[in-house]
């Protein structure tokens, strides 16, 4: 009755460098139990190993220097290596690399040595890989509990401190709740359908177009909550509450790597399901695709909300948590841009060109909030930063190169992140849009800004710790923010050949 | 037979209930019995979806078996969320868990 499928048909190769982290990370786990306590730092060693050798399999792709496997699709077309995949891949594996960078030091003075959170991290980055490559909405499911699963023990992993404990079961509750209404979407979707391969999802959509049937409200219904899900790991407004608190109590190491990589694959999610699988979804008469009003008015709020209330927090960790709210603002009107016919791929290489300046500042942000809090987790108060011009010139520097990046400025890669988001915005047609993010970039200017002047223009203390892995992890970002602004062809190149929508445009 | 829309309702009312769960219970282990609820929700779903419209192609029950492994993962990990909470405070009401707040 059923076929089985030959071995190769599976085109496994294509899968190569996810496939290499995952039985990587299987490894480190065994060999972790060979390692004593204070020497961890081996743990950590490995780690960087197996993620570098993946980057360098995972980059090599994106340049057209080799192929892996028999085109992009594998294990029946539920995984599809493409250009959009390789990206995602070189973008969560660089940030993988930075957060295994920062983080044996952090976990060594705060007593946490334990190689899991190497472990952890390293499957986490699996789920994401898996999310950029996901062809059915199975692996889309199965690689948003890959992704999330792993942050919600990393997320409490400063055990005996209750601000990690709290954050971890606050992060779990909603995350769990907010998975389940991600996973009845994909349900609706798959009656409305009858399968959940995103390509055969595209092909019925597209036969079902102009007819009146009860498919339409099945795929409405599931459209919307899968944004629901998808919208929490990403930390839309109004799905946003989790951000601050779990960003305030967990451990900065880990923030400073699940801002980036959580929001990285929520994304990659989302243009999988919405600008891949479900364009062409139209109500009767109109233009754009029927679930485009929702993630307007989404990013709107977004960005309203997130810049605004950042204006008055005191606290730098919930400061860059209500900015990273902001910014998934931004990266939810590429998205919007997606739903008109034709601007799904320039929609898509907007969105990765604005995630991939977002690793390197936001990151960076994050580890200079390691370098200033000192030994004491509580201590991320604002007025650490005071005088910090004086005492640390460079760290200063850098920290001023990310606020800048954050707001936008030109000459940094935050510039030009919003520069192509904001550009495919305009092209579909979505320029009130684009003009409410222009606007809320301006309010933004004040608060970066405000920790700028603080650390210049203020006297204080000024202390911060920077061993030598933390200061190389906060160089390169900066390094990598400041060559990406100045050099932009190289991030538009990288993303030239990304094509994600079926019908071609 | 039972039509199909029978099946939908009851997935729907069983989905509501444990959004309700989640959404007025204190109890963090009675927050996680809501979510797991729904899940099932969505596993009934899934496999009255694919006994109507696809009974040939496996895809929807495979589905209700990878969504039955995501939710044992789940409550183990948070089962061993809410005993390291309990631990140091005894008690799992989520308000009482109130230390972060802007």
């Amino acid at each position: 009755m059923f076929e089985v499928p030959n071995l190769a048909d599976y085109n496994i190769m294509a899968t190569l460098p996810v496939m290499v982290l995952a039985l990587s990370t299987c490894i480190l786990l065994l060999v972790d139990l060979f390692i004593p306590t204070e020497r961890k730092h081996l743990t950590a060693l490995l780690a960087a190993i197996a993620l570098g050798v993946t980057l360098v399999l995972a980059v090599l792709p994106l340049f057209d220097l080799v192929e892996y496997g028999d085109g992009p699709l594998a294990f029946e077309g539920t995984f599809v290596a493409d250009e959009f995949s390789n990206m995602v891949n070189a973008a969560v594996l660089i940030t993988a690399l930075l957060g295994v960078m920062v983080a044996p030091n952090y976990l060594e003075r705060s007593a946490l040595q334990r190689g899991e959170y190497y472990s952890l991290l390293l499957l986490t980055t699996v789920g994401v890989m898996f999310m950029g490559a996901a062809g059915d909405l199975v692996v889309v499911f199965i690689s948003l509990e890959l992704l999330s699963i792993p942050l919600y023990i990393l997320s409490g992993f400063r055990r005996g401190s209750a601000a990690s404990e709290e954050s971890a079961m606050k992060y779990f509750l909603l995350g769990a709740f907010s998975s389940s209404f991600l996973v009845y979407g994909i349900a609706l979707i798959y009656g409305a359908t009858g399968t959940t391969n995103l390509q055969a999802i595209w092909q019925t959509i597209d036969a079902l177009a102009g007819q009146e049937t009860s498919a339409r409200y099945l795929l409405m219904a599931g459209g919307s909550m899968v944004l629901v899900g998808l919208g929490f790991k990403v930390a839309a407004v109004p799905f946003h509450m989790w951000t601050p608190d779990v960003y305030q109590g967990a451990p900065t190491s880990v923030v400073a790597y699940m801002s980036v990589a959580a929001k990285i694959g929520g994304f990659a999610g989302l243009l999988r399901v919405l600008v891949a699988g479900m364009p062409n979804f139209v109500l009767d008469g109109a233009e754009v695709a029927a679930w485009q009003d929702t993630v307007w008015i989404l990013a709107a709020l977004t960005m309203i909300l997130g810049n605004i209330i950042a204006i008055v927090q005191s606290d730098l960790k919930r400061l860059l948590a209500y900015s990273s709210i902001a910014h998934a603002g931004y990266i939810l009107i590429a998205l919007a841009a997606g739903g008109r016919a034709g601007y799904g791929d320039d929609a898509a290489r907007a969105a990765l060109i604005y995630l991939m300046a977002y690793v390197f500042t936001n990151f960076g942000a994050f580890a200079v909030v390691i370098a200033v809090e000192g030994n004491d987790p509580t201590h991320t108060g604002l007025g650490r930063v005071r005088g910090l011009g004086k005492t640390h010139p460079m760290l200063a520097l850098a920290m001023t190169v990310f606020m800048l990046s954050l707001v936008g400025i030109p000459l940094t890669a935050g510039f030009i992140g919003k520069w192509f988001v904001f550009q495919v915005a305009v092209a579909a047609g979505l320029t009130p849009l684009a003009i409410i993010g222009v606007i809320t970039s301006l309010i933004s200017a004040f608060y970066y800004l405000r920790v700028v002047w603080l650390m210049y223009f203020e006297e204080g203390e000024g202390e911060a710790s920077m061993p030598r892995t933390l200061a190389w992890a906060i160089g390169i970002s900066a390094l990598g923010t400041l060559l990406f602004g100045v050099l932009p062809y190289l991030l538009s190149d990288m993303a030239r050949e990304v094509s994600l929508a079926f019908g071609g445009g | 037979m039972v039509p199909l829309w029978m099946y939908l309702m009851v997935a729907a009312s069983l989905f509501c209930i444990g959004v309700y769960g989640v959404l007025a219970r204190r109890n963090a282990i009675a927050i996680l019995m809501g979510i797991e609820l729904m899940l099932n929700a969505v596993n009934i779903n899934l496999v009255a979806f694919w006994r109507y419209q696809t009974p040939l192609a496996l895809s929807g029950q495979a589905f209700a078996a990878f969504v039955f492994v995501v939710a044992a993962a789940e409550a183990a990990v948070g089962l061993a969320l809410i005993i390291n909470i309990y631990r140091r405070r005894q008690t799992v009401i989520a308000e009482d868990v109130d230390l972060l707040k802007w």
